[in-house]
Order: C-alpha cells, then structure tokens, then sequence
C-alpha cells in the first residue's frame, strides 16, 4: 500500500461512507426508515477506527508517517484523536440510529454529515501544514453548522444553525488571519518551517501576533471564554445527539490543533503565549461555572459546563511540554466520554421534540426513567470529578501538571471553580430524584430505550468508568502521543511506550 | 514600487472594518458581508507576503480560501433562508428565541 493511500485511510474509508450515504438517501422511498443508512454510516466509522488502530500498530514511535509532500503527519498523536473521533462519532451514530425514526424524512442526511464532520476532524490532527489545517477545520465546521439546524421547520433550530456558521466563520477569519501572518513571520505555512523559523524571525511582533490571532480563532472553536458568546444558544437550539458529537469531537480536534500549534511551532514563543492561554483558562472556568449556576434550562447548562471543561482543559497547557500533551489528550477524552454520555441520555430523556427542557420539567424523572436518570447522575458526577470517574483524574493531571509548574494560582482557582461546578450539577442531580411538584409533569416521554442506544450508553459510561479505575491504558497511549509534539522529533520514546490497548474499548 | 507595508495595513484596516461590522450591523446578510470582507483582507495580506518571500504558496493559499468561502457562503445562505421561511425577518435582534 502506497505511503499516500495508508496516511489516509481513516479519512478515505469514512468520506467514501458519507458520499454512499449520500448516494443511497435518494434511492429510499420517502417515508421508509433510513435506518440502513445509519448503520451503513456505523460500520464505515467502525473500519474507519480499525484503519486508525491498524496505523497505530506499524507507526513507529520518533518514526511517524508522512504523505503528500509532508503535508500529512501519522504519528501516535494523530492516531489517538483519530481513534477518540472515530469513537465519538460511533457512540452518537449508535444513539441516534432510533432518534430520527418516525418524524424526519432527512435523516441520511444527518449519517452523511456525521461522517463528513468526522473526516473534517481526522484531518485537522493528522495535518501539519496549516492549509491542510484550514481545510480539515472547514469540513467539520460547515458539517457541523448545519447539523445544528437539522430540526429546520423549528425556529429555534434554524436561529442556532445561524449563530453557529455566523460566529464559526467569523472565528475561521481570525484563524486564517493568524496563518497569513504566520507566513508573513516565517515565508512558510508548514508547522516544521514554522518551528524552525519562528524562534529567529525578524519580526517578533508579528510572530506574537500571529500566535495570538491562531488562539482566538481556535479559542472559538473550543469555546473558551471570551470567545464563548455562541455556546449556550448554539447546544440549546440544536438536537441533544448533535450537541453531544460537537461539544466534544470537534473541540477534540481543535486542542489538538491547537497544541501541535502552539507546542510545535511555536515554543520559542512560549513565556508569551503561556499568559493568553491563562487568561483564557481563568475567564472560562469562572465565566463558565458563574454562567452556568443562573441556567434553567438543562442543554444551556451543560453548555456552560462545557465551556469551564474548555477552561480546565487549558489548565493542561501551562505544564511542561510533555506532561501538558498528555494531560490535555487525557482530559480530552475523559471528557468526550462522559459529555457524550450525559447528551445521549438527555436524547433518551426527552425524546426528539425536546419537550422537557427546563430543570422543572426533570424533576421526578427519577420515578420515571430510573435507569436513564441514575445513568445521568453518574455523568453528573464525573463532570464533577468524583474519585472512580474519568472526569477525576482529568482534572487531576491537567491540576498537578500546572503546580508542578509553579502555577499555583491557577490551580487554586481551578479548584475553586470545581466547588462551584458542584451546586450546579447537583442541583441537577437533586431535581431528578425529587418528588414533582405538580403530577402532570408528562413532558418526559416514556420510549423503550432501543439497543443500539443502550449499547451506546453502556459504552460511554463504561469508558468514564474506565478511565476513573484504570487510567494506565489510555495514559500510556497518550504519554506515546506526547513526544510527536515536540519540536525535533529524535527524542527517544517514554519508557511506558507499551502496546496500548485498543481505544475504542477504553474511550468509546 | 508600492512598499509592502501599504498593503498590509490596508489589509489591516480591512479586517478592522470587518470585524467591526460584523460586531455592530444587525442586518445578516451585512453581517455576512462582513464576514467575507474579513476574509478577502487575509488574501491581500497572503498575496503581499507571498510577493515579500517570493513564495508561491501564499498565492495558493488564496484560492483556497476563496474556494472554501464559497462553500461557506453557499451553506450559510441556505442557513439564512431556512431562517428567513420560518422567522420572516433578517434582523438579528429579532432572531432570540433561544435564551435561559
């Protein structure tokens, strides 16, 4: 197999999946279930994650493969995101395969896109060419873009698809901004060029500009505060499987876009960009876990959740290369799990209408749906970051990477803004299994859960589960990441650098 | 000859008048048209450069991102109709359903 052809063959196997899915749409008669297409869609992510895992076990590590002019770069990094997306999408396909039977006539549609955003995403964290970049982040933000507005005969669907594209492309300018001063700094667009010349360019402002305008542009797609404005209308309006998949993968992405950025091309700038990532760190965990504490409205509040995880997750960033790389792959897939996990049971919970929005309309869903509410609650914890749960030792290397650093403050704060988290998750928490007020609290609708669903839930709270207990798997396939990221890649591999396990088990 | 710098405050200024449209305009499609003058400030700026270091790859760059706005403006204008068939207003005040 050409050089070419393997680099890319978790981004082939998945884009030739959406364009059959695409193909085939047409040929269903409208009004027959669209449900061969979803698992169509599924086993094309499932070949798409073992082309991923096949990379990962001839990818040698100081040794990664490049294709297309260096333009592509398959290295141990690369492939855990490629095997942490893959997972994501899987799990969400799974959920969603029941979610769009009956009401939409569309939702191959909802299979393609998935599937195409994914691609986006693979490619963002195998590039190391700032174009290939800019591309991969445009596939999976116009997917993403109109997969927010899916439900399109409902208002509040077509308002959250416009606050997406309108804020996502005014983001991308900044990003793309960054990348034209980047090669005013350096004469080049490629992260090894960069690297090299970066640290003895003629023009340090332009090179600290440029840095700058790259974190704003990717500070909005991670939605760290202040960049953050689009977040809670954006997870309200859109469905809870979509709000799941983005809240997660595509952030995925663009933290590992963002350290190969910032870790690879730009260390030499690293006293400089350390403070913006602080700043951004401190705003989104208090702005996020401040925001979230006034929400009513359940999908608004885990969106503010989402943004104080991007602040803890930033954290990660001031530890010392190595320790940073690995705190923040873990945390990021600490926290696709268990986001994934609490989205797909909001999907279980209120069905495809969303009828039951508000913590109000929660309250007693214990009695109801006692499974899916203990489910939920579990995720709530791991958000927290009780012991057993990944979420705990997310926060707890991204936390002990940054004392280590000597950046207690920002621990400190961190810390405190965890306290705060507590309230507003428990609050949650209690609403469930509180007795309802008024007895015709009947928003929640009473489906069976169907077994793709139900194996999607197992997985995703099996993985947080994982992760809480037995942490070593996944943290010595990230601390095999971690070194790809550095500036010159002859550093000798970790001493832990031990066959991995498969992530699709560890991090569904 | 036209020094570098020109261009690349002129770009500057560009993207300043974008990024300042696009904050205060309430009307979407301006609010796009913003987006896209943004843009276009970055191809100047990728083609000045890319005159500077007698580089190729700038100019390259450009089509792509022209390309990719393209792509953009198609889904966002479908994004503004699918908006506009069930709201009938462009006005983005008016556009805020979704809040706590």
């Amino acid at each position: 197999m050409s050089n070419n052809l393997l680099a890319l063959l978790p981004e082939i196997i998945l884009t030739l999946t959406g364009v059959l899915v695409m193909l085939a749409e047409p040929m269903i008669a409208p009004g027959k279930s669209r449900k061969p297409l979803g698992w169509l869609a599924i086993l094309g992510t499932l070949a798409s994650g073992f082309a991923a895992f096949y990379q990962l076990q001839i990818v040698n590590p100081g040794r990664p493969i490049t294709a297309f002019y260096s333009t592509i770069q398959v290295d141990a990094f690369s492939i855990f995101f490629h095997l942490l997306i893959a997972s994501i999408v899987l799990v969400t396909l799974l959920a969603s395969l029941d979610y769009f039977e009956g009401p939409v006539t569309h939702a191959g549609e909802y299979f393609a896109l998935v599937c195409f955003g994914a691609t986006g995403m693979m490619f963002m964290t195998s590039s190391v060419e700032l174009l290939m970049v800019f591309i991969g982040l445009e596939i999976s933000s116009i997917s993403t873009y109109i997969l927010a507005g899916f439900r399109k005969g409902q208002a509040t669907a077509s308002e959250a698809s416009l606050k997406y594209f309108l804020l996502g492309s005014f983001a991308t300018a900044f990003f793309l901004y960054g990348i034209a001063l980047c090669f005013g700094a350096t004469g080049s667009t490629s992260i090894g060029d960069i690297a090299a010349k970066l640290g003895t360019t003629s023009t340090p402002l332009l090179a600290l500009l440029a840095i700058a305008m790259v974190v704003i542009g990717l500070g909005f797609k991670v939605s760290a505060a202040p960049f953050h404005v689009w977040t809670p209308d954006v997870y309200q309006g859109a469905p809870a499987p979509v709000v799941g998949l983005m809240s997660t993968a595509p952030k995925a992405a663009a933290f590992a876009v963002l350290l190969r950025f910032l870790f690879n091309a730009a260390p030499a700038y690293r006293g400089h960009w350390i403070i913006l990532i602080e700043i951004l760190a401190v705003l989104s965990m208090t702005v996020g876990n401040l925001g979230a504490l006034l929400q009513r409205d359940v999908k608004r509040l885990l969106a503010y959740s989402s943004i104080a995880h991007a602040g803890y997750l930033l954290v990660a960033f001031t530890s010392i290369q190595q320790d940073a790389v690995s705190a923040a792959c873990f945390y990021t897939a600490a926290y696709a799990a268990m986001n994934v996990g609490a989205f797909l049971v909001l999907t279980q919970l209120s069905g495809y209408d969303e009828q039951a929005r508000t913590l109000d309309d929660f309250t007693g869903a214990a009695l109801k749906r006692p499974v899916l509410s203990a489910l939920l609650g579990f995720f709530l914890l791991s958000l927290i970051g009780i012991p057993f749960t990944g979420g705990f030792f997310g926060k707890f290397y991204a936390f002990s990477g940054a004392i280590h650093n000597g950046h207690i403050g920002l621990a400190i704060i961190g810390l405190a803004n965890s306290g705060v988290a507590c309230f507003y998750y428990l609050r949650l928490l209690a609403a469930l299994y509180t007795r309802p007020v008024k007895e015709d609290a009947a928003l929640l609708p009473t489906r069976r859960i169907a077994i793709p669903a139900a194996i999607a839930l197992t997985a995703t709270a099996a993985a947080t589960l994982a992760l809480g207990i037995v942490p070593n798997h996944l943290l010595n396939l990230v601390q095999r990441a971690a070194p790809v990221t550095l500036p010159s890649l002859t550093v000798a591999p970790p001493a832990s650098a031990l066959p991995p396990t498969p992530a699709t088990e560890v991090t569904p | 000859m036209v020094p570098i710098a020109y261009y690349l405050v002129l770009a500057a200024i560009l993207f300043s008048i974008g990024a300042g449209a696009f904050l205060i305009k309430r009307n979407v499609i301006t609010i796009f048209m913003s987006i896209e003058l943004m843009l276009n400030a970055v191809n100047l700026t990728f083609v000045a450069f890319a005159h500077m270091w007698h580089q190729i790859s700038g100019q390259i760059f450009v089509f792509f991102v022209m390309v990719v706005a393209a792509a953009e403006a198609a889904v966002g204008l479908a994004i503004i109709i699918a908006l506009f068939r069930v709201r009938q207003t462009l006005n983005v005040d008016q556009v805020n359903l979704l809040k706590n």
